[in-house]
Parts: C-alpha cells; structure tokens; sequence
C-alpha cells in the first residue's frame, strides 16, 4: 500500500513540476466545448439537446490526449524497467498511475463541465447526474486509454494508434452516459445506465491492470 | 540462490546473438560478460534481468523461472542498464526516498548521499545533473535495495576515476556480502578477481 501511495505521490509532483503539459488536455477541452455553441445556432433548447453529446465527446478526447502518453516518460528514462523489476506488483503500479493521472486531469477536466453547461443553457438540476456519469465513466476510459498507450508504449509517436485502438472500445461508455445525463436533463431517473457505468468501471478496474501489465511486459522488451 | 542460464539463446531476425549459452553463479560470485559492440551483451543482461525474452531456454533464480517468480523473491534481481531510471522532474533525494520505498530498502540517504559526493545538489533536480552525477544517483539507488543480484550494464561510463573506483568498491562490497553481480564491460581487468566466470560473447 505505500508503494503504491508513493508511486501516485511521484507522479502528482512530476506532473505539478511539469504544469503546462498537465494543463494541455484540459484547455483543449475548454477550446472543443466552447466552440461547438459557435458554430450551432444560438437557440437555447437545440442548444440543450446537443450539449450532452458534445461534453461527452469533448470529455473522451481530453482524456484520451491527457493518457496516451502515460507510459511513455517512463519507458524513456528507464523508471519503467526499473518498476517492472521492483517487489511491486505491476498491476498496483499500473492503477497507480492511472489514479495519479486521474487526479491530475480528469478531475479538473470534471470540474469545469458546470461551467462549460452553462454555455449550452443545460439547467442546473441536471449537473448532478452528468458529474455522478462523469465520475463513473472516466475510469473506465482511463484504463482503455492506458491500454491503448501500454500497446504503444515503445513507439515514438503512439497517438494517433491509441486514438483509433481505443475510441471505438468507449461507444457503449458514451451511449450510456449521454442517455443517463439526458434523463438528468427531462427529470427522468438515470439509476439504471448509472448502475451500467459503474459495473463497467468494477470490471475495467478488476481485469483492466493485468492486461495492461501484460501490454507493459512486451513493450519494455 | 543460483541464478542459472540453460540452454540460451537469442536471436534478432536472421541474426544469431548467442546459441546454447550455459550459466551458473552463486552467492559472492561475479560474471564478467566482454565482447564487442554490438556481441548482445546488453540484449544478455536484459534476458538474465527478465526484463526481455530468450528465443530458447530459461533463466531460473533459485530455481523458478524468472517470469514465474514467486511473490517473495520479487525485487532480488536489480538492473542498471543505459537508462538511469531516475525521474528527471524529481530531485535526487526525492529519486533516493522513492526507491527506498518501492524497493522496501534502508532509507540511509545522508551517508549514501556523501558517498557518492551529491550531498550539494540533494535537493536539485536530476535534469540539471551533468551525465556523470545522473550514473552516480543512478547507481547509489542500488545501495538502497536489498537485491541481491546486481545485473550492471557497462556501469562505469560517465564516471570518474574516482567514481570509478567508488563503483568498484561497492560491486565488491556487495559480492563480499554474498551478493551476486553480473556486470559487462570494456574493462574487465578492473574488476577481475579469482573465481570470476568470464562471458565472452
């Protein structure tokens, strides 16, 4: 346990030292979400019905640019060989980094999506459902995505391979939670694509690590 | 507590590296591995770390296979390879405290940070280190392990006469205290000594 404390710990400060690519995905993220209102027509209601889709999908990509390359510092400066030699299970060293970058530029990325609601006159009584599919979902989409960059891990330039690896793995994520935030947004109850999320995030969590590991192992060869 | 290689090989492609490759060393005892640039020297310590594949045969410690290691001998094999695995954002001491922790070792940073004279620059960060003070924080994190092989990867370039030395004498500290050791080298009349196997690839 307080391996894996110190290995979240270590990567929080490098990203903090390392501020400006840390905040990379999430300005982009502002940047996506902010100039759909533009280029659609400024009716509040059409506005509403397309906010959902858009944040979701601006969410997905975000994440995908902030972990596409969670391995790869690692794997250059050789604290990956080192990683995969130590006491540590790979697996803990894997769900440490995601959590670490988890912290790092998912949850902030989160944060902001009651702001960014606001430009899509999305009421404020359906941000809670959004906020509760965000936090169930991101997971899962921080292990695909660190799938997609363990794959990749010993190529130079690995992000266009991780998009199209694990873009088309996140339909079902987006499917549900678009449709749990729309109930939000009619005042429907979201519990049952809520309860989906969370069961694909229990099984992504569950088996997600040992493949990663897996990946991880024939990438450092 | 034998690391034993049987039987190895490694290809690359059509190109043979080594072929039927036996090896055994025991506590206190060193591997010498010379050979030419580009002999697969380094490609044989990845494959005795675990770290890459043989085309054929195995690669056992204390008798289990290295990719079937049981729990408790995890982390007795450490590698220092061209790649110094010290994080460059983080300074030395936080390098030294994290390693410590993830290798359950002894956090002895003050003595081992005046051994390797990086007392001044503890707090600053491996990125503004010159190449020669990265292999010696690099090689100081093995200190801070328990392992008990050492698998070096031609440790001393970078370094100093008297880093040099200082490697020396810690490889033989280590082998002293019944430690294994497998280094490849230019080198090897530095570290020679009786009973030393001699790889020669």
């Amino acid at each position: 346990m307080s391996a894996f404390g110190a290995i979240v710990r270590r990567d929080v400060r490098v990203a903090l030292r390392r501020l400006s690519e840390a905040a990379n995905p999430l300005l982009f993220f502002v940047i996506v979400a902010t100039l759909f209102p533009l280029a659609l027509s400024p009716n509040a209601d059409e506005l509403r019905e397309v906010g959902v889709g858009v944040l979701w999908v601006s969410t997905l990509l975000s994440s995908l640019l902030a972990l596409e390359g969670l391995f790869r510092a690692d794997a250059d400066d050789g604290s990956l060989e080192q990683l995969m030699l130590s006491p540590v299970p790979i697996s803990v060293t894997v769900v440490a980094k995601i959590a670490a970058h988890w912290l790092m530029t998912i949850l902030p990325l989160i944060a902001l999506v009651p702001v960014l609601a606001l430009s899509y006159s999305m009421p404020l009584a359906a941000l809670p459902t959004m906020i509760g599919a965000l936090l169930l979902a991101t997971p899962t989409l921080s292990v695909l995505t660190a799938l997609g960059a363990a794959l990749t891990v010993s190529l130079r330039r690995g992000g266009t391979i991780v998009g199209l690896l694990v873009l088309p793995l996140t339909a079902p994520l987006l499917i549900f939670g678009t449709r749990a935030t729309d109930f939000g947004l009619h005042d429907e109850p979201a519990a049952g694509p809520l309860y989906l999320l969370a069961a694909f995030a229990a099984f992504a969590l569950a088996l997600g690590p040992l493949a990663i590991g897996a990946a991880l192992r024939v990438g450092v060869e | 507590m034998e690391l034993c290689a049987r039987e190895l090989a490694v290809w690359r492609g059509e190109r043979c590296l080594f072929e039927g490759l036996d090896l055994t060393l025991g506590p206190s005892q060193l591997g010498l591995v010379v050979g030419a640039n580009g002999s697969g020297k380094s490609t044989l310590l990845r494959v005795l770390a675990g770290l890459a594949s043989a085309t054929a045969g195995a690669v056992t410690w204390r008798g289990s296979k290295l990719e079937a290691l049981p729990f408790e001998y995890r982390g007795d094999i450490a590698y220092r390879g061209h790649l110094d695995g010290l994080k460059r954002d983080l300074t030395v001491l936080e390098n030294f405290r994290f390693h410590a922790t993830i290798w359950r070792g002894r956090p002895e940073f003050d003595t081992l940070l005046e051994d390797v004279a990086l007392t001044a620059v503890a707090n600053v960060r491996v990125r503004h280190l010159s190449a020669g003070q990265q292999r010696r924080a690099s090689l100081a994190t093995l200190r801070l392990g328990t392992s008990k092989v050492w698998i070096l990867d031609e440790p001393t370039t970078n370094l100093d006469t008297n880093g040099r030395g200082k490697v020396i004498a810690w490889i033989r500290t280590h082998l002293a205290a019944g430690g294994t050791a497998v280094v490849a080298t230019h080198q090897p009349d530095e570290l020679a000594q009786k009973g030393a196997l001699v790889v020669e690839l």
